[in-house]
């Protein structure tokens, strides 16, 4: 009995890290799948969350720990509040950000996203002031105070918390695709050129959009953070912060919220599977480079998909993506 | 101002990494003004060509009991200079490959640029996983050894290493040049990037120029990957790094244009060392991002660019 | 035995049909033209012809040989070429590079027919290292043509020549046609200048909606009331 609740346990876990890729995906299709834009920088908005939640949520370090411990600031509040402040700073920094890159056009506009994610990782592992640098911040777990739950039962709370994040945003964004706004937002990415000749500013839609899903993954850098309980500068690198995601909204289905988390979960049940198999079939020497087995997998996966079946698994037949 | 003094050297290096650049640069604006999608997989396709010199010049060869002396003061010896041809011809190869297998697959299924460049994304983390895997993700070099002392020449400060880059990258571009310029193969690329449509209802074998713009293509950027790990050392994400200022580069001097590629590639390179005396090192590809914006907002088609 | 063949065509875009049932035939030697009002479908019918767009029913026929498949390509190498309306130079490259790609598919030396073409537009001549996008409309216009040529074609298809161009020029582009013609060049030319291409041609055909609606000797056409009427503004 105690066996079935360790391995449910750490099925929580994953279960934990899929719903919060699933909120990232959630937060990228109202980029993409919505609005059709092409998002490279996802990491960027992951890091501003997580960091944001660390500051919010620690002390400033005191006595001995102060020595070798640099942040910025630290104000000791509760997990709530980091996830909210984590939300609506990512959404703040979208704005200076969509005007510099939303009146570009579509590979251009990628290609600034990777500067950005790329410049925010190297602002926080250089400027040790801010948040201790390439250290990085341990934070501590929501809830900790609540010391009747057990250590290995946490999960399952943990994991309850960050399911209600990932349905309440789920049913918001349901209810608001199907809004008039939602329309627009999907005239403005079927063809551009027509939305803005029936009079609707398409650059205020497009940023509306931008400012929203940043705020989504902004929150999904912040739960992150406290499943991790750490914030590190190498955590948010394009592979894992950017690309991963990429590869669940292209799988499960863009344009489609139900897809988003569908590919979430597969492609973390797919990581996590082979992580098992390959803990225990591949020799030691191989097991360092299991990871770029899986790296190898997904990526071939994403083009397999956009081969054969370019919707993903639950997307719209009709996919309708213009650029140029 | 101790900063000044070290302008010259600064400006020096600058140059050589703009050489780097201009060989990735001018690969990228090819296959840009041929393809017409951000290839992503740009900078991976640099990291290849690296990796596989590498597998020669210190693998292969001197498995098979092939050794060799050092030229003059450069770090390495004709093992390695011989190693160019697999590693351009691979790449080369791999792009190609890329194309037919997925690009021009993706295209006939009538999918937009963005999805081209979406899937181009993919190929570049499939072909740097195939290379964490075969080679991890430590550092490597071509060669043992001590890197010789630096030459002095007016001020400024480089190995003969790098001097070698700098004439490397300035011949290359120079032939390419002169293919484009005074081959009929050439001049049917340039006719290709003016006007796709025209160039087919003349009868020009489109299929087949686009493949070979990828291989030339290819083989440019393998030799800029190539010269990247000579200057400092061979890493899996060394190219995916440079994909900023690539293509910034590759912006500034207007997509298609390979002189453009060169003089935004200079620009890049000797801005970014310029940089590096009054910001941390780290920031270089901020400073790439930079400038990439500026150009963006200021002047989109590039110095060169078209009406 | 006619040199080019078409009959009852039917081809669109997409999914929009476009031509319904087209037949026309021109003759070695001569010049036809096709003219109707906007979106009557006279470029898709030529897009059709050179195989740029699918033939949905029906066949072409040219120099006896079943083209209705064949890709551009090849229809080419069977003698026949095509001068697109817009983008029918390579603007960046100069007009010799333009001419030396119209040969592209040779494997002579392109010398001689280089210096035929110059013959013909002597002021191409003179500008041959000039980059043709610095070019006026006009003089882009002969470069079109000029590049078409080199292969030395049984037949021209031009779409709208004299677009965008001034009446001194279009009557120079005209006298141009003539002279290819003289040379031995078949030509079937779409137009929106009805008068222009009705008094150069030999036969012309009217095409509405498309359809067939009208065809005649160019005299003919020219006297007609009802043509007068739609498209000479008489």
């Amino acid at each position: 009995m105690d066996d079935v609740v360790r391995i449910l346990h750490y099925l929580a876990g994953s279960a934990i890290t899929a719903s919060i890729f699933g909120i990232f995906a959630l937060g990228l299709n109202v980029h993409w799948g919505y609005t059709g834009l092409f998002n490279i920088g996802v990491a960027g908005f992951f890091a501003i969350g997580a960091y944001t939640t660390a500051l919010v949520t620690t002390p400033l370090p005191s006595g001995t720990a102060a020595i070798y411990i640099q942040q910025a600031i630290g104000l000791d509040l509760p997990f709530l509040v980091g996830v909210i402040a984590a939300g609506l700073v990512a959404g703040l920094l979208a704005i200076p950000i969509g005007f510099l890159t939303l009146r570009l056009r579509g590979d251009y506009l990628a290609i600034t996203t990777i500067g950005i994610a790329e410049t925010i990782r190297r602002v926080f592992n250089n400027e040790e002031w801010l948040a201790n640098g390439a250290d990085g911040l341990d934070i501590g777990q929501p809830l900790r105070n609540l010391s009747f739950i057990p250590p290995n039962r946490y999960n399952f709370v943990y994991l309850i918390i960050v399911l209600i994040f990932m349905v309440v945003i789920y049913l918001a964004l349901e209810r608001g695709i199907r809004s008039p706004w939602g329309r627009v937002l999907r005239a403005v990415r079927e063809d551009e050129v027509v939305a803005a000749a029936t009079g609707k500013d398409v650059f205020r839609f497009k940023m509306q959009s931008l400012v929203l899903g940043a705020v989504i993954m902004g929150i999904g850098g912040a739960l992150y953070a406290h499943y991790a309980i750490s914030v590190n500068p190498s955590d948010f690198s394009p592979m894992y912060g950017t690309f991963i995601i990429w590869a669940m909204l292209i799988l499960g289905g863009s344009g489609n919220n139900k897809g988003a988390i569908l590919g979430a979960f597969i492609v973390w049940g797919i990581w996590s599977g082979t992580m098992l198999v390959t803990r225990n079939i591949i020799p030691a020497m191989w097991s360092a480079r299991a990871p770029y087995f899986r790296f190898l997998l997904i990526g071939l996966l994403i083009l397999g998909t956009l081969l054969s079946r370019p919707q993903g698994i639950r997307g719209e037949e009709k996919q309708v993506s213009r650029m140029l | 101002m101790e900063a000044l003094e070290n302008l010259p050297a600064t400006v020096g290096y600058g140059i050589v990494l703009g050489s780097i650049l201009t060989l990735g640069a001018v690969g990228l604006t090819l296959i840009y003004g041929i393809v017409r999608f951000a290839n992503f997989a740009h900078g991976d396709l640099m990291t290849l060509g690296a990796y596989v010199t590498m597998l020669f010049t210190a693998q292969i060869f001197p498995a098979l009991g092939i050794t060799d002396n050092r030229f003059g003061s450069l770090s390495f010896g004709w093992i390695f200079l011989l190693s160019f041809i697999p590693a351009i011809l691979i790449t080369g190869g791999v792009a190609v490959v890329f194309d037919r297998l997925v690009y021009k697959r993706l295209k006939d299924n009538r999918v937009g640029a963005v999805m081209l460049a979406i899937s181009s994304l993919a190929a570049a983390f499939v072909i740097r996983s195939l290379i964490e895997i075969l080679w991890g993700t430590d550092f490597h070099f071509y060669t043992q050894g001590l890197r010789p002392m630096m030459v002095l020449p007016l001020g400024v400060k480089l190995r003969p290493d790098q001097i070698f880059i700098i004439a490397t990258a300035l011949v290359l571009v120079f032939v390419l040049y002169i293919f484009l310029q005074r081959t009929k193969m050439g001049k049917a690329l340039r006719a290709m990037a003016d006007n796709p449509d025209l160039a087919r209802v003349s009868g020009i074998p489109t299929e087949r120029m686009t493949s070979l713009t990828w291989m030339i293509g290819g083989g440019m950027t393998a030799t800029s990957g190539i010269l990247l790990g000579l200057d400092s050392q061979l890493r899996p994400e060394m190219g995916w790094v440079l994909l900023l200022p690539l293509f910034a580069s590759v912006i500034l001097g207007g997509i298609g244009n390979p002189f453009g590629a060169l003089v935004g590639a200079m620009t890049l390179g000797i801005t970014q060392q310029v940089s590096t005396l009054f910001l941390s090192p780290a920031y270089k590809p901020a400073v790439a991002f930079f400038l990439l914006i500026l150009i963006l907002l200021v002047r989109p088609e590039g110095i060169f660019g078209g009406e | 035995m006619s040199l080019l063949e078409v009959k009852n065509v039917v081809s669109g875009y997409g999914g929009m049909e476009i031509l319904h049932d087209v037949s026309i035939h021109v003759e070695e030697g001569e010049v036809v033209s096709i003219i109707g009002p906007n979106g009557a479908g006279k470029s898709t019918l030529m897009k059709t012809i050179f195989g740029l767009l699918k033939t949905w029913d029906g066949h072409v026929r040219f120099a006896d040989e079943e083209i209705t498949s064949v890709v551009p390509e090849q229809i080419v190498r069977k003698g026949m070429c095509y001068v697109p309306q817009v983008d029918n130079v390579f603007p960046s490259l100069t007009v010799q590079e333009n001419l030396e790609m119209g040969g592209f598919i040779r494997d002579d030396d392109l010398g001689p027919r280089l210096n035929e073409i110059f013959e013909l537009f002597p002021i191409l001549k003179e500008r041959r290292r000039t980059h043709v996008k610095t070019l006026s409309g006009g003089m882009r216009q002969m470069v079109a043509l000029g590049r078409a040529l080199m292969l030395d074609p049984r037949m021209l298809l031009l779409d709208e020549p004299s677009a965008g161009l001034a009446p001194i020029v279009v009557e120079l582009i005209f006298e141009r046609i003539r002279a290819i013609n003289e040379q031995g060049v078949t030509f079937l030319i779409v137009e929106q200048n009805a008068l222009k291409a009705l008094e150069n041609s030999s036969r012309g055909y009217v095409l509405v909606d498309g359809q067939n609606r009208l065809d005649g000797n160019g005299q003919e056409l020219l006297a007609d009331k009802q043509i007068g009427e739609l498209f000479l503004g008489r």
